[in-house]
């Protein structure tokens, strides 16, 4: 029945999201919100003007990355949730090679983004290597890198790189994706040439996966370790690779927020949440390219509108967090989602 | 400055730092011995330091005085279980991917607790609390030398009841009939089946009791360390509590001795600048400590760390 799990991959999502949005909304009435006006406040705040689009578009390119970090991760069956971390990395690579080089622009992006991958690929390649060698489980090794890297890219700005304001200097021109044309054109939003390299980077991901011997590689791994194993593929190599091409991508992520959003990188007291996000990111969009994208445009959308919820209808933008928390419990137990649909069904029939 | 000031300045910092660890790590021993990964103790221990912040202020309002902090361990330790219960429906019963639903909980946690302080309050934090667990000397036990001054002086009686909860979790679970069936669940839940132990109960039984810890050990927090709950109240020490249990490989006691240890490095990088000689360490390798450890840890090279076998694995009767 390929048929009928197609129809699920769109279907699980979908009512994931309906559910979410719904106990939201439920939660807004119980706390003396009025959850119609603020919905609509939510998409008059995403599509409400071309500022807003801009808003929503730039939220979406470290949210495409840090989701596909993710999803690349899951198709070989590991779990990165240092996502996180990686990004960091790559926001503090991106930045020393923004301020620090000298070259036209032509190359100095590129550089600067390909350090800001090479970092993040580093940093992922770690608890590869532990998962490979020492059959270490990613997910605890991930969560303690991404903490190893918060504290030391702060102690590297406060070493080296500190500029009044707990911050580093602001980047070269020349390594900036900000472009006054588009900005001007979204009525002076913060959108960058970002979402460029993140669209780049999804078609890059489904073209490895897909239509490489490496990427089939690295999916039979995810499939089955065993059966890889006897059938001649080195699964070691495959999971160090994969933790370093999805820390490749949270990397580049980190660069978004570097050489796009704020052309610099400050002293973070705390995560930045763009990787987490990104876990949420990928489960929606089924862990595909497009689906990443789809996804990401979903949550960067939610995130910016919130903004205007919150300023007309008065509800605290934390609300979203919770929705998309609800999103993330539904597309993981979409043993519910199935369970419900058979019951409609039946229903139907009867 | 001597030897012994040094002691004197660090341990109780150490004990205080380490308390709301100790209570999060136990509740992670409940849950992951029972086979169920809680990657949500950080959004357990949130909520529960966000209801310990809002039960104290509003006792304080009921004249509650002194008795405020520990009604609020008792509210906190209840809304925890009931917050892990979602945790427990979409892991065991739904048998969602455990990791996912421990993010989705971070999620919830940390949007929900923030969304009612400011729907509550009307501001980002919650007011600060007036009844805070106070420092005491232990009687008796103070006057011992050199160890009274150092681990009975000026200390918090929380701290006391996390060392003590931490032996009876240690005594439940391995000298208890029901501590038997928990580790047995987590370990190989096919065979404890047969046996006739009731998987699912002792799995909800293990989450429940790790939202409780986790709950109190937020409730903790905020009583004696924070004093109210903001966005940044809870950053990370739900993680290094999951750090301390792993570290103390999935044993009560390990996981006290870890979460001590791991005070200790707090304490050292909060008060290490005053101490000769630790003053040139850099900070930043006493705030990484904890975190790099782990990872040998795990990686065998402080010791083996072996997880339940069953962990992550939801169970399905009748299935090979």
């Amino acid at each position: 029945m390929p048929n009928k799990s197609n129809k699920m991959k769109f279907l699980v999502p979908l009512i994931s999201v309906f559910l979410g949005l719904l106990i939201g909304g439920i939660i807004m009435l119980i706390s003396g919100y009025q959850p119609v006006e603020a919905y609509v406040a939510l998409f008059q705040g995403i599509f409400g003007g071309s500022y807003y689009f801009g808003e929503t578009i730039r939220q979406m390119s470290p949210l495409i990355l840090s989701g596909l970090a993710v999803a690349f991760a899951f198709r070989t069956g590991l779990f990165n949730i240092g996502v996180e971390g990686q990004l960091l990395v790559g926001w503090l690579a991106a930045v020393y090679v923004g301020i620090f080089v000298d070259a036209p622009a032509i190359i100095h992006i590129p550089l600067a983004v390909l350090a800001a991958g090479v970092a993040g690929a580093l940093w992922g390649s770690v608890p590869g290597i532990l998962k490979a060698r020492f059959k270490v489980h990613e997910v605890i090794t991930t969560i303690m890198m991404n903490y190893i890297a918060l504290y030391t890219t702060n102690e590297i700005i406060r070493n080296y790189m500190l500029a009044p304001g707990e911050r580093t200097e602001n980047i070269k021109e020349s390594a900036s994706l900000a472009s006054p044309f588009l900005q001007s054109i979204t009525e002076y939003s913060t959108l960058h040439f970002g979402i460029i390299v993140a669209l780049i980077a999804a078609v890059i991901m489904w073209f490895l996966l897909w239509r490489t011997t490496l990427g089939y590689e690295l999916r039979a791994v995810g499939f089955n370790q065993h059966a890889s194993q006897y059938a001649g593929i080195n699964v070691s190599k495959n999971i160090v690779l994969s933790m370093a091409i999805s820390g490749a991508f949270a990397g580049i992520a980190g660069s978004m927020e570097g050489l796009g959003t704020y052309q610099y990188m400050t002293i973070n007291a705390g995560f930045t949440g763009v990787g987490f996000d990104g876990i949420a990111v990928a489960l929606l969009g089924a862990n595909s390219a497009i689906g990443v994208i789809l996804g990401a445009a979903l949550f960067g959308g939610l995130k910016i509108g919130a903004l205007n919820m919150q300023s007309i209808a008065g509800v605290p933008t934390e609300l979203i967090g919770v929705v998309i928390a609800l999103i993330i419990f539904f597309v993981a137990c979409s043993y519910l989602v199935h369970w419900l649909m058979n019951r409609v069904n039946r229903g139907g029939k009867i | 400055m001597s030897f012994m000031d040094i002691l004197a300045l660090i341990i109780p910092a150490a004990i205080v730092s380490a308390a709301p660890l100790i209570f999060t790590a136990l509740g992670g021993v409940f849950s992951e011995r029972s086979g169920v990964v809680n990657i949500g103790l950080e959004g357990l221990m949130l909520f529960g330091a966000f209801t310990g912040a809002v039960t104290i202020y509003y006792g304080e309002q009921f004249g509650l005085n002194g008795a405020a902090p520990w009604v609020s361990f008792v509210v906190a330790m209840i809304v925890g279980a009931l917050f892990a219960s979602i945790h427990a429906v979409a892991s065991i019963s739904l048998k969602a991917d455990q990791v996912v639903s421990g993010v989705a909980i971070n999620f919830l946690a940390a949007g929900l607790a923030i969304f009612l302080t400011k729907k509550i309050f009307n501001a980002g934090q919650t007011p600060v609390i007036s009844e805070r667990i106070s420092k005491s000397n232990i009687p008796y036990l103070s006057d011992i030398p050199v160890i009274g001054k150092l681990f009975f002086t000026n200390a918090y009686l929380t701290s006391y009841l996390a060392v003590f909860v931490a032996l009876i979790v240690w005594y439940v679970l391995y000298k208890t009939p029901f501590g038997l069936r928990l580790r047995s669940v987590g370990e190989h839940p096919m065979a404890a089946d047969t046996m006739g132990i009731n998987v699912k109960k002792m799995r909800y039984i293990g989450v429940l009791l790790s939202g409780a810890l986790a709950g109190l050990g937020g409730a903790v927090y905020v009583a004696s360390i924070s004093g109210n709950f903001t966005h940044s109240t809870i950053t990370g020490q739900g993680f290094m509590a999951l750090a301390a249990m792993i570290f103390g490989k999935w044993h009560p006691l390990g996981a006290l001795g870890a979460a001590l240890f791991f005070g200790l490095a707090q304490a050292i990088s909060i008060s290490g600048a005053q101490i000769p000689g630790l003053q040139d360490i850099p900070k930043v390798f006493l705030l990484i400590a904890p975190y790099v450890l782990t990872i040998l840890a795990l990686a065998g090279l402080v010791g083996r760390a072996d997880a339940p076998k069953a962990l992550g694995t939801p169970y399905e009767k009748g299935k090979r």
